[in-house]
């Protein structure tokens, strides 16, 4: 599985993002987007999610399953969490999972393994940003996806979270998946490649 | 098919929970409909007479009601850009939020229908065909709607211009609404006519409301 982007262009109210941007990644390979706030790290993670449309270029999954679009076999998790203050945190998770095509829904596990299990039925709203953050994590767990597009995971988390949030990204490459991420940080990941947008 | 259950479930169970509009679109019909006779006086013919025009107008603004929360909290959340990436069209997924709309603020309004048919002195052999018109036309102002709330998300204040593009396109409901309800309570037309046409509203607006919200929603996200 090889995900490739070839001359890719954004633009956005009219002003050009960036544009002849070309990278490639294969299974069990991990993409740190960097560059300077602006330079275009969240629009390149919504154009591969299929949330924005490239001005230019072409972006392709070989290996895939073909029939389903890039943004259907990738996970993206935004600035925003997506959960809803009145569900509980365990009816949140539950739903992505639903919705988002898993095969068993099971909560107990995902919310495990972000360290949020004794709190399935506490109402999202009580949450704090970390807390909201590991919730919408969780949902990467519960629906296997090969690729996952990380905007600024770790904000918001504190370093046991950023832990497990790493034990969580290894497990995915290990299993064969890929990880763009748009960072400012090191994500605790072993020699992942480096996309530099922008004036370096 | 999982899927378009899921957001059903969701949405209903949204506007049930605290801060939901389930009822609020229900309440807001009666609280229009037990003004109007203070307002025009104890005239029990004139009330038979305008009746069913209230009732449609009321059902009319009370479904516009909830409607610009249906997309902008899901904007604001993040929720509406997941919506894009499951595994069911846009389409399909706008069509589930639609469904629960009607399901959590239409059909209680089609229920409550007797009760306030009763305050507008509308004879009680009439109200089976009244409610269902209401239950008939309902569908078509969510389904319409539909598409104003879709492309109104992203503007901060959408409520007041959602109104403004949605209750124009509401004007043919609204014509063979009262004139279905006109018919099963004073007669003499048929009811036949007028309730088929408002049938086929409903089913036209079912097919391209959420075609023309999915296409709005994309085009709003660029």
């Amino acid at each position: 599985m090889r995900l490739t982007g070839d001359n890719l262009a954004c633009s956005r109210g009219g002003r050009e993002v960036f544009s002849g941007l070309n990278f490639s990644l294969a299974g069990t390979e991990a993409l740190l987007v960097t560059g300077r706030n602006g330079a275009g790290k969240s629009s390149l993670l919504r154009l591969i999610a299929g949330l924005l449309r490239a001005a230019e270029g072409r972006l392709s999954l070989s290996d895939g399953d073909p029939e389903a679009t890039i943004a259907e076999q990738a996970h993206y998790l935004g600035h925003q969490d997506s959960l809803k203050p009145a569900l509980s945190v365990a009816e949140n998770l539950r739903f992505w999972g639903q919705f988002l095509g898993a095969r068993r829904i099971d909560a107990e596990e995902p919310l495990e393994a972000v360290g949020l299990a004794a709190l399935g039925s506490l109402p999202a709203g009580y949450l704090s940003a970390g807390q909201r953050r590991r919730l919408s994590l969780a949902r990467l767990v519960a629906v296997k996806r090969p690729i996952w597009l990380l905007d600024e995971p770790t904000s918001a988390l504190d370093a046991p979270a950023q832990d497990q949030l790493a034990s969580l990204m290894r497990g995915h490459l290990e299993s064969g998946g890929m990880i763009v991420a748009a960072t400012h940080g090191p994500l605790g990941l072993d020699s992942p490649h480096e996309l530099r947008l922008g004036p370096a | 098919m999982n899927a378009f259950l899921a957001v059903i479930a969701r949405d209903m169970r949204l506007a049930v929970r605290v801060g939901g509009g389930a009822l609020m679109g229900a309440l807001f019909f009666l609280i229009v409909v037990v003004m109007v006779p203070f307002a025009i006086g104890p005239n029990l013919g004139l009330l038979a007479r305008i009746g069913p025009a209230i009732l449609w107008l009321g059902a009319l603004l009370a479904s516009l009601l909830a409607l610009d929360r249906l997309f902008t909290t899901d904007h604001e959340d993040g929720s509406l850009d997941l919506l894009m990436m499951g595994p069911i069209p846009l389409e399909l997924a706008v069509a589930a939020k639609a469904i629960a709309h009607w399901l959590t603020t239409g059909l209680p309004l089609v229920l409550v229908t007797p009760l306030l048919a009763m305050m507008l002195n509308v004879e009680l052999r009439a109200m089976g065909g009244l409610m269902l018109t209401l239950a008939a036309g309902t569908p078509a102002l969510t389904f319409i709607g539909l598409v104003g709330a879709a492309l109104s998300v992203a503007l901060r204040r959408g409520g007041l211009l959602l109104a403004v593009l949605v209750l124009p396109l509401t004007i043919p409901v609204l014509i063979f609404g009262v004139a279905a309800a006109n018919a099963a309570i004073t007669g003499p037309a048929p009811f036949g006519p007028p309730f088929t046409i408002l049938c086929a509203l409903s089913l036209a607006s079912l097919v391209l409301g959420p075609l023309a919200a999915a296409a709005a929603l994309r085009q709003g996200l660029e």
